[in-house]
């Protein structure tokens, strides 16, 4: 008796699975897909469009977009749902969110998953995958991406009797057109300057400054920071220089939301913010306005900012392969291209600026590249383990510094000190 | 003794002058007090870039209602929400009437210590407790459904002490007579108690309504889809902050989610304070 | 008898108590359960440390000044929003014209979801152009003034709103209140020859008293779970001048992923709010009796 009960047993057992890879490929893989709407109406359209046509295109696979809200709630969702055992399959997240969806083990690299090559790794702008990589490692495909530029008035600047073609290209000359810009009427400020947004995250525009004055804030593995260098109290003592000293900044923090709002009321006259508002300000200033790379000091530079798509380690293999699918759905060329069209966010290849729609594009609206063009100088988001709170530390100080509540050397001994102790445990 | 719309005596400033600065005041304060209001309906009914000037020339449009209302799904948010308030206020009323009725009239063993674990939900509040609630819910099977945003809130602490307050007020006569009558327990509690009880009810309902109209935090963690979402987590899709904030947008959509009950307070509110005076809270 | 008495009264009990066992208390004490060990990470499953992480608590500076922050947030929201309430209620009440829509204008805050005020009222801080620095010019001359944005202003800024948010919820409770106070009380006393105001004080506010307890209860409660506004409006900056305790749990617990912390956070608030419950509700067992 050769065939053992066991054997029969375990044969009947195995029909099953020998049905499974034709039942797999009769039910549709679902994927769910958190997309964080930091905008509302016509990008929820877009997305909506993108799933539909990518299902249209590979029958076998549905995807389901679930909105998040911002990026900070999205992150929130996407790990309560992992906790709780709910993750999503593929999430559109910060890039600087990377270590922590490593460290809480939510995601898996991308590279070994079937349909990933060096090829498709490498055509993406090396800017945006500085945020997206460890040492051997891609965790995230780049999606939405951004520089800070600056925008700036045009109207305000031939006032000034300032080229209205370009912008300031040094920090001094940023103090001098600045302090040309700003308009008083009796002892207050009908217009200023300059304002750099401080509220919320201030760490990402002070990269600017500190980039440009040629210091890196945190290491590539994610475990140090260097706010205690003097160069980086430097950088802030210009900000802070251009409130308390220059008077041509607004006083206190800078409200994000409002900037530009404060830049189509005129209240301003040059302002730091996302190349991800173009087209908002495209579509809303009521006056001739210029884009302008961010000028330089020992160097020029910018950090990059946006979001990255990630897949969940929760999704299974042929989640996972779907996932590969829809990521290189989104980053066409064409697509990416028309997505940067479409909100103002670099499109993330070099194909995609080479493709005829976006080469018109350009030709017709020039401030329209000149994100692109900064990457050359764009160094990484300060992303670290703790990430969070790490930021926090530096925001803190920079906040109280341009509250006139702290100096600019002290600040970032104390906020150094505290990521210090944060990151400790990671070295 | 029958309530009358006398007014009280005002305590402060008896002249007529005093008079006349009190209304002023008032008067001041209801302005301060709608000011945003009024602001939401000029931005909503300008274009954007009349939203930070008040040109009294300035052309009316309804483009920001449109977009607005292709920002998100307001009537099904107002569906959900709606549903969802309702559950929770019957779940509640329900649920507390009968805790508070065995509290209040059943002496059994444990019931002391049983309603200190009751009055401990006062001070716990399910927001602080997400993420442990959520991990339940997904063992039950529940995330993503209006029935999961409600479920933790249907036993009030609140509403049970409340209740338990007004039922043990109840003279015992009234109980004995209905006894009499030959109902049963819950006859007693439908016939006799319910209805004396009705101010708190009144004012609990009306303190439930309001907390889980503008609860926004729980609903966000537990939701994901437009089938479920209540119109606080609808609405943060306009709490941008990489675009810069669009009042004009912004103003749209709270009037779209305001206006309904605003309405329904304008048509009713004799009603709803003449039913909270013939009762009064006491 | 006695044990179908006792049936029915576990009967009634079940389906609430089965809730809040599930929902709260579980919950509350896997909290207090994760507040004695480290923030657990994927490649590093959690370890008891005790009573470490309150001491941690204690040594952090952010900690002390939420704590600060809320009591103070508290000692003005509460008396503000209360007073203004009964002040609401008697002009409403009173022979005020309009007091209809008066009575609307001050309810009106309730309705409105806070997620988008609180936008609104971003612009009404905004220096220069916003609302409430374009009357400071016009009426005291004042320069542009960062409300949000600077240390000093920012928690009354929050305050304000708050309490504009509160004072006419509130308002309706002490209206039905006192159109339930029978005119007779308040003939006699005028018979008597007492002045309004001590009618006011003596007949008026304590019949008021249960009333001004269940609002206190609620403010009370709201003054340390309230936080949208922050969250949308300042997230607790700038550095820490409108951090509440809430809004540092919410930090702690969603942003920093730090959840044994915000464990022990949240006792510390619960703890607090005992506090205040159990004064509020010593007061509220004997009030009701005073019939």
């Amino acid at each position: 008796m050769t065939l053992t009960r066991r054997a029969t047993l375990g044969a009947f057992a195995a029909t099953p699975l020998l049905a499974t890879p034709a039942l797999r490929a009769q039910t549709p893989v679902e994927l769910t897909f958190n997309y964080p709407i930091a905008v509302g109406g016509p990008i929820t359209k877009i997305i909506d469009r993108y799933c539909a046509d990518f299902q249209k295109e590979n029958p076998g696979i549905r995807v389901k977009p679930v909105y998040t809200g911002t990026y900070q709630d999205s992150i929130a969702k996407a790990l309560t749902a992992a906790k709780g055992g709910d993750a999503p399959d593929v999430a559109v997240l910060l890039s600087t969110d990377m270590f922590t969806l490593i460290d809480e083990d939510v995601i898996v690299p991308w590279d070994g998953l079937p349909g990933i090559d060096d090829a498709y790794l490498g055509s993406f702008y090396p800017g945006f995958m500085a945020n997206s990589q460890t040492p051997g490692k891609t965790w995230g495909i780049p999606f939405q991406r951004s520089t800070i530029v600056a925008y700036y008035n045009k109207d305000a600047f031939k006032e000034a009797g300032l080229n209205p073609e370009a912008g300031p290209t040094t920090w001094a000359e940023q103090v001098e057109m600045a302090q040309k810009l700003t308009r008083r009427s009796g002892d207050s400020v009908t217009r200023w300057g300059i304002q750099i947004p401080s509220s919320g995250f201030p760490y990402w525009l002070f990269q600017a400054l500190t980039t440009q004055n040629d210091i890196l804030l945190m290491n590539p593995e994610g475990t140090r920071t260097f706010y205690d260098d003097p160069k980086v109290a430097e950088a802030l003592q210009y900000w802070a220089d251009l409130s308390m000293k220059h008077k041509v900044h607004p006083q206190g923090i800078v409200e994000w939301g409002t900037t530009p709002r404060d830049f189509f009321e005129r209240k301003v006259a040059i302002i730091w913010t996302t190349t991800g508002n173009l087209t908002n300000i495209k579509a809303n200033a009521p006056f001739p306005f210029g884009v302008a790379q961010l000028p330089a000091n020992r160097k020029p530079g910018s950090p990059t900012g946006g979001g990255n798509i990630y897949v969940f380690k929760a999704a299974s293999p042929a989640k996972r392969a779907a996932a590969v699918k829809f990521a290189k759905f989104l980053t066409t060329p064409e697509r990416a291209a028309q997505w940067g069209m479409d909100t103002g966010y670099v499109a993330v290849s070099p194909a995609a600026w080479e493709t005829e729609k976006m080469k018109a594009y350009v030709k017709d609206f020039p401030a329209a590249a000149v994100a692109r063009d900064q990457l050359a100088s764009a160094v990484a988001e300060l992303s670290t383990h703790e990430n969070q709170r790490v930021t926090k530390a530096l925001n803190d100080g920079l906040q109280a510094v341009l509250t006139g509540r702290a100096q600019p050397v002290p600040a970032m001994k104390a906020a150094q000190a505290e990521a210090a102790r944060i990151l400790r445990p990671y070295r | 003794m029958s309530a009358t719309t006398a007014p009280i005596p005002n305590p402060v400033i008896p002249t007529r002058i005093g008079a006349w600065v009190e209304t002023a005041a008032a008067w001041l304060l209801g302005l301060v007090w709608i000011a945003p209001l009024l602001y939401a309906f000029w931005a909503a009914f300008h274009s954007t870039g009349y939203a930070a000037h008040f040109d009294p020339a300035a052309p009316l449009t309804f483009e920001n209602f449109a977009a607005a209302w292709n920002a998100a799904p307001f009537g099904r948010y107002f569906l959900n929400t709606f549903v969802l308030v309702t559950m929770i206020l019957a779940g509640q009323l329900v649920l507390c009437t009968l805790a508070a009725f065995a509290f209040a009239r059943a002496a059994f063993p444990g019931s002391g210590f049983l309603f200190a674990l009751v009055l401990v939900q006062l001070m716990v509040m399910p927001d602080v407790l997400i993420v442990e609630n959520y991990r339940t819910m997904r063992l039950l099977g529940l995330v993503d459904t209006i029935l999961a945003i409600g479920l933790p809130y249907m036993a009030s602490g609140f509403g049970i002490f409340l209740l338990r307050q007004a039922f043990r007020q109840v003279p015992k006569e009234l109980e004995e007579a209905a006894r009499v009558e030959g109902c049963g327990t819950l006859g007693i509690l439908m016939r006799v108690y319910v209805p004396l009880a009705r101010p708190i009810y009144l004012a609990y309902g009306l303190t439930s309504v309001s907390y889980h109209w503008n609860n926004f935090l729980w609903p966000l963690v537990i939701t994901n889809q437009v089938e479920t979402r209540p119109l606080t987590v609808g609405l943060a899709v306009f709490a941008s902050t990489d675009q810069g904030i669009d009042w004009a947008v912004i103003s749209a959509a709270t009037l779209l989610t305001a206006a309904p009950l605003l309405l329904g307070f304008l048509l009713f509110q004799r009603q709803f304070v003449q039913s909270f005076m013939r009762a009064g809270i006491r | 008898m006695r044990s179908r008495a006792t049936l029915h009264a576990w009967l009634m009990l079940a389906p609430a108590m089965v809730l809040l066992l599930a929902f709260t208390h579980y919950p509350a004490v896997a909290t207090f359960w994760h507040s004695l060990f480290t923030m657990p990470r994927a490649a590093r499953p959690a370890r008891f440390i005790g009573a470490e992480n309150y001491v941690a608590l204690l040594e952090d500076p952010i900690f002390w000044q939420a704590l600060t922050n809320n009591l103070i947030y508290a000692a003005a929201t509460i008396p503000l929003s209360v007073g203004l309430a009964l002040a609401m209620a008697l002009w409403v009440n009173g022979r005020i014209a309009g007091r209809t829509l008066l009575r609307m204008a001050y309810f009106t805050p309730t309705v409105l979801p806070m997620i988008a005020v609180a936008n609104l009222w971003l612009f009404f801080y905004t220096p220069d152009y916003g609302l409430i620095d374009r009357l400071t010019r016009a009426l005291l001359g004042w320069g542009p003034t960062n409300w949000i944005g600077a240390q000093e202003t920012a928690l009354g800024a929050m305050v304000a709103v708050a309490v504009w948010k509160e004072a006419g919820f509130f308002m309706i409770f002490y209206l039905a209140a006192l159109q339930a106070i029978p005119p007779s009380l308040h003939e006699a006393a005028a018979v008597e020859g007492a002045s309004r105001a001590r009618t006011f004080f003596r007949v008026t506010l304590p019949l008021l008293g249960p009333t001004t307890l269940f609002i206190l209860v609620n403010a009370v409660i709201n003054a340390f779970r309230l936080v949208d506004h922050i969250l949308v409006m300042t997230r607790g900056g700038p550095d820490n001048a409108t951090a509440l305790l809430m809004t540092y749990i919410y930090e702690l617990g969603f942003r920093f992923w730090d959840t044994a912390t915000a464990a022990a956070l949240t006792m510390v608030l619960l703890g607090l709010l005992a506090l205040a419950a159990a004064a509020q509700f010593l007061m509220l067992e004997k009030r009701t009796h005073y019939r």
